[in-house]
């Protein structure tokens, strides 16, 4: 199953962090920190996997973000590249050619989808439509829009 | 009343923060809003300020304060919230706090909730992070939502009972009825979950796992319709059906395939179908050819579908796609093993990948190589290996010179091939080459006896080119010392003969003792084989020189082996030569571990040399010599009684501190142990004190210490001896107390000696 999740900025700034295992906060402090060091030290055309204690991490840059995701021993590499393409096309969908800032400023969203999309480590659910119609229902269910625009200005 | 700002207003005023201080100052101000907020007991705010405190959290700012805020979001009937508040449960909660078991209630609420969307979230919180309490008084409920048809609610109550089960291992049985139908559910979701929940299960448990097998058909039904099944918008990805959940079938079809002929044949066609009919043209057909062949390779396939999984890693090797590369190496690597002959047959373009540019790739296909080196590729091999070698980064240099001499040691062709692959390491990685190579060199080149003139000119050579490789030069002087009489008198049969002077030899050895290029470890194979030149040599008078000056030199155990010399050439000059002597063939023994070599010609007298005292003079000059090579102090003549092996007394931290035995004659109750201290750390052990207890029927005398400094990085020894009286041959043993300081602290350490070789006090 997958360990962690971490979206972060080519300058190193956190966007995002799912845990999927109890970490201390200490802990997830000194993981970023290796993360986004090894992970923004490759080389351009490197491939995508490295080793870090017993896990694999797989990261992949889309514009000007890292997404990272660690993985156990028995977890396929190829199919990680695959959740984390569908993941942003799903972030895509919702926000429209989605970019950092829509991440940045809409943080919450991103989790929502993320949590209808992954849990426990593990994929929740395969067909982008239903995660999509998921998040707008529960969209629809809040009570105060002004909180929550489709596409906030900022 | 002024309503606090909302969320994106801060984030927006906090990213025109121009430096981390006027940043930090924001958010400490809006914390202190939020802080009086949550004190008022603000309920239409709470939302809103919890959410801004999660995203100061996000930049690594304290949020603790808000934890039991979440919980009173949780608990409100509004949607916006109950998700706000979740949110901020999984990502400022763990199961360490003990808020966290306040949630239990309200999860318990919201499980039963009339709103799916408020069920999924109380779902999905407790399925990410619920501790093993929480997971044990809502298992129940799991279950209940286990079997509703609901298919939204189905599918993330089967992952929530995938962590209780982690969380919990002995609730595992109540979910067994509910997994009856999970396999026959249409919605990808549903399956998906539940494949992912049945391979828990069996992974786990040895008795689901054989309960679970009748599943196979079913799977492999399942699968083939997502194979057979035309296009579906819902499911698709580049032109395959739903790869996610192919991918799990195909690993839970592993799990039950496993150990299991009859499940393995039944799954056979179907693996075979998918490794051939998979499109590779993208990404996603790989990473289920990839699935297929870890499957393939892990149940008890017949032969045909192994090979075709071994030529699909091998098709892998050549795709263009580095990420299929790295993937294949990997796998290539687990099977080489079991399926040797079958991955021999991609050999050349695993060599191939050497060259590749990324780095992890290379470092599979070099460790591949290795295992595919045979007694029919070596010569084939071993070119590329040392091209390699020559051209790799820095961090593969010492493992593949590693690996280059295990591989020459196993399968070289000839000695002449094997002397010359060790310099070609030596001369072109010669400094990255491990320090345990060098005894075993050592040996090596001892043992080729027929090459010892030729082994002897292209050290000596090498040497006149560059000083500056350690190992390279350790060898060399070695090898000077012991062969020196080849090389002046041109004995070289297989190539030219040098003309070179005992002066010139000498004039190199000499040069690496002035040489800021010598470790003080290298200096001692300089000195050794200097000394050892004075019976091979005519030259003595320059020989004694040398050696005398170096018996006050600073590095104390240059100066230990110098006055050692000496006295070889003042007191006991009649057996110098014999002590001197050429090295007979060495057999490795496996003292104290495999870096040291002890050398006996076979003689069964005690030993004659005693460095601190006069030895007994009854003693014939042609005595046994025993010598220890060890890593550290290359040929070095030291006590030794013949048939008691060294023993390591203490190893720990870095500090490693062995024991040589003699029997001090002419009182044979009192054995003399010389301990040496040695210090793998990278800083010095200063201040270094070695105590030492025995039992009553014992008396120990400990003389001083050689020095209380254990320099770092094996750059000398401390050396003491201790004397113990014996009278009543009782069984030794001995407890030590170490005390030094290391990197400015104190450490102080006690141990028992108890493994104390039979002989040295019988």
């Amino acid at each position: 199953g997958m360990r962690f999740l971490l979206l972060f900025s080519r300058q190193g700034r956190l966007r995002l962090q799912k845990w999927f295992t109890p970490t201390p906060e200490r802990e997830k402090k000194k993981i970023i920190r290796d993360m986004t060091t090894m992970v923004l030290a490759r080389k351009p055309r490197s491939c995508n996997f490295l080793h870090w204690r017993d896990l694999k991490i797989v990261y992949k840059r889309y514009a000007s973000l890292y997404f990272c995701l660690a993985l156990e021993d028995q977890d396929n590499e190829l199919l990680a590249l695959e959740i984390l393409h569908r993941y942003v096309e799903l972030l895509d969908k919702y926000f429209g050619n989605v970019c950092e800032l829509d991440i940045i400023f809409n943080f919450e969203k991103a989790y929502f989808i993320l949590d209808e999309f992954l849990m426990g480590g593990e994929i929740q659910e395969t067909s982008k439509q239903i995660v999509n119609r998921s998040i707008e229902a529960s969209d629809m269910l809040q009570e105060t829009m002004e909180e929550y625009m489709s596409k906030p200005a900022f | 009343l002024v309503p606090p700002p909302r969320l994106r207003e801060l984030i927006r005023t906090i990213r025109t923060a121009r430096t981390q201080a006027e940043e930090r100052e924001m958010i400490q101000k809006e914390c202190a809003a939020i802080r009086s907020s949550f004190r008022e007991e603000d309920n239409t705010y709470r939302c809103r300020n919890v959410a801004k405190l999660l995203y100061m959290h996000m930049l690594g700012y304290p949020a603790h304060f808000g934890q039991l805020e979440c919980l009173k979001l949780i608990a409100s009937q509004k949607f916006t919230d109950k998700r706000i508040g979740y949110l901020g449960a999984m990502l400022l909660l763990d199961e360490r706090q003990d808020v966290h078991l306040l949630m239990t209630n309200c999860i318990k609420n919201d499980l039963n909730h009339s709103t799916q969307y408020v069920q999924g979230l109380a779902l999905c919180t407790l399925g990410c992070m619920g501790s093993s309490e929480m997971c044990r008084d809502l298992a129940g409920e799991v279950e209940k939502l286990l079997k509703t048809s609901n298919s939204y609610l189905r599918k993330k109550a089967a992952l929530c009972a995938v962590h209780v089960i982690r969380k919990v291992p002995e609730l595992m049985e109540m979910f067994l009825p509910a997994t009856k139908n999970l396999l026959s559910e249409k919605n990808h979701g549903v399956l998906h979950t539940s494949v992912v929940l049945l391979t828990e299960m069996c992974e786990r448990s040895p008795d689901m796992l054989s309960h679970f097998r009748k599943l196979v058909p079913q799977l492999v039904r399942i699968l083939k319709n997502l194979i057979m099944s035309g296009y579906s918008p819902e499911h698709d990805v580049s032109g395959i059906s739903d790869p996610f959940l192919q991918v799990r079938i195909l690993r839970l079809l592993r799990i039950l395939g496993r150990s299991d002929d009859d499940s393995s044949e039944a799954m056979n066609d179907i693996l075979a179908q998918v490794a051939t009919n998979t499109e590779t043209s993208k990404n996603v057909g790989n990473a289920i050819l990839y699935e297929t062949v870890l499957t393939i390779m892990d149940i008890k396939s017949e032969s045909g579908l192994r090979v075709l999984a071994i030529n699909i890693l091998g098709r892998f090797l050549l795709n263009n796609d580095k990420n299929i590369r790295y993937v294949a190496l990997t796998s290539l690597l687990k099977t080489v093993q079991t399926d040797h002959n079958a991955v021999q047959r991609h050999r050349s373009t695993i060599v191939d990948c050497l060259k590749d540019l990324d780095v992890s790739i290379k470092r599979r296909a070099m460790e591949l190589s290795f295992a595919l080196v045979n007694g029919n590729n070596i010569r084939g091999m071993m070119k590329e290996l040392l091209y390699f070698l020559d051209s790799c980064d820095p961090e593969f240099k010492a493992d593949c010179a590693s690996g280059v001499f295990l591989a020459a040691e196993k399968y070289a062709p000839s000695k002449r091939w094997h002397i010359d692959t060790i310099m070609r390491v030596l001369t072109t990685a010669g400094s990255y080459v491990r320090d345990d190579s060098v005894p075993n060199l050592i040996q090596l080149i001892t043992n080729s006896v027929e090459m010892h003139a030729y082994t002897v000119q292209r050290l000596y050579k090498a040497l006149l080119d560059d000083i500056s490789q350690q190992p390279l030069v350790q060898v060399s002087s070695w090898c000077i010392g012991e062969y020196g009489d080849l090389l002046v008198s041109g004995q070289c049969e297989e190539e030219e003969p040098i003309q070179v002077t005992e002066d010139e030899v000498l004039d190199v050895l000499e040069g690496l003792l002035v040489s800021n290029l010598s470790t003080p470890v290298t200096r001692g194979y300089a000195l050794t084989a200097i000394m050892k030149l004075s019976t091979r040599f005519s030259s003595v008078n320059r020989i004694k020189k040398v050696v005398s000056i170096y018996g006050s030199s600073i590095d104390v155990e240059l100066q230990q082996r110098a006055v050692e010399y000496n006295a070889l050439f003042k007191k006991y000059d009649h057996m110098r030569p014999a002590l001197l002597e050429r090295m007979p063939i060495m057999e490795k023994t496996a003292t104290n571990g495999p870096t040291e070599i002890v050398q006996t010609n076979g003689e069964t007298e005690p030993s004659v040399l005693d460095t601190k005292h006069p030895p007994p003079v009854t003693q014939p000059a042609n005595q046994v010599r025993g010598v220890i090579i060890s890593k550290y102090a290359g040929l070095h003549l030291c006590n030794l009684y013949i048939g008691i092996p060294p023993m390591t007394a203490y190893n720990k931290n870095g500090l490693k501190i062995e024991f040589t035995f003699e029997r001090a004659n002419p009182n044979p109750n009192i054995a003399v142990i010389t301990i040496h201290a040695s210090n793998s750390t990278e800083a010095d052990m200063t201040d270094f004190v070695f105590q030492a207890a025995v039992p009553k029927t014992f008396q120990l005398q400990l003389l001083s210490p050689s020095s209380n400094v254990v320099p770092a990085l094996n750059q000398g020894t401390v050396t003491q001896v201790i004397r113990v009286l014996n009278p009543q041959k009782q069984q030794l043993r001995m407890r030590i107390k170490l005390t030094y300081t290391h990197k400015g602290s104190p450490v102080q350490d006690l141990a028992e000696v108890n493994n104390f070789p039979p002989q040295s006090w019988q």
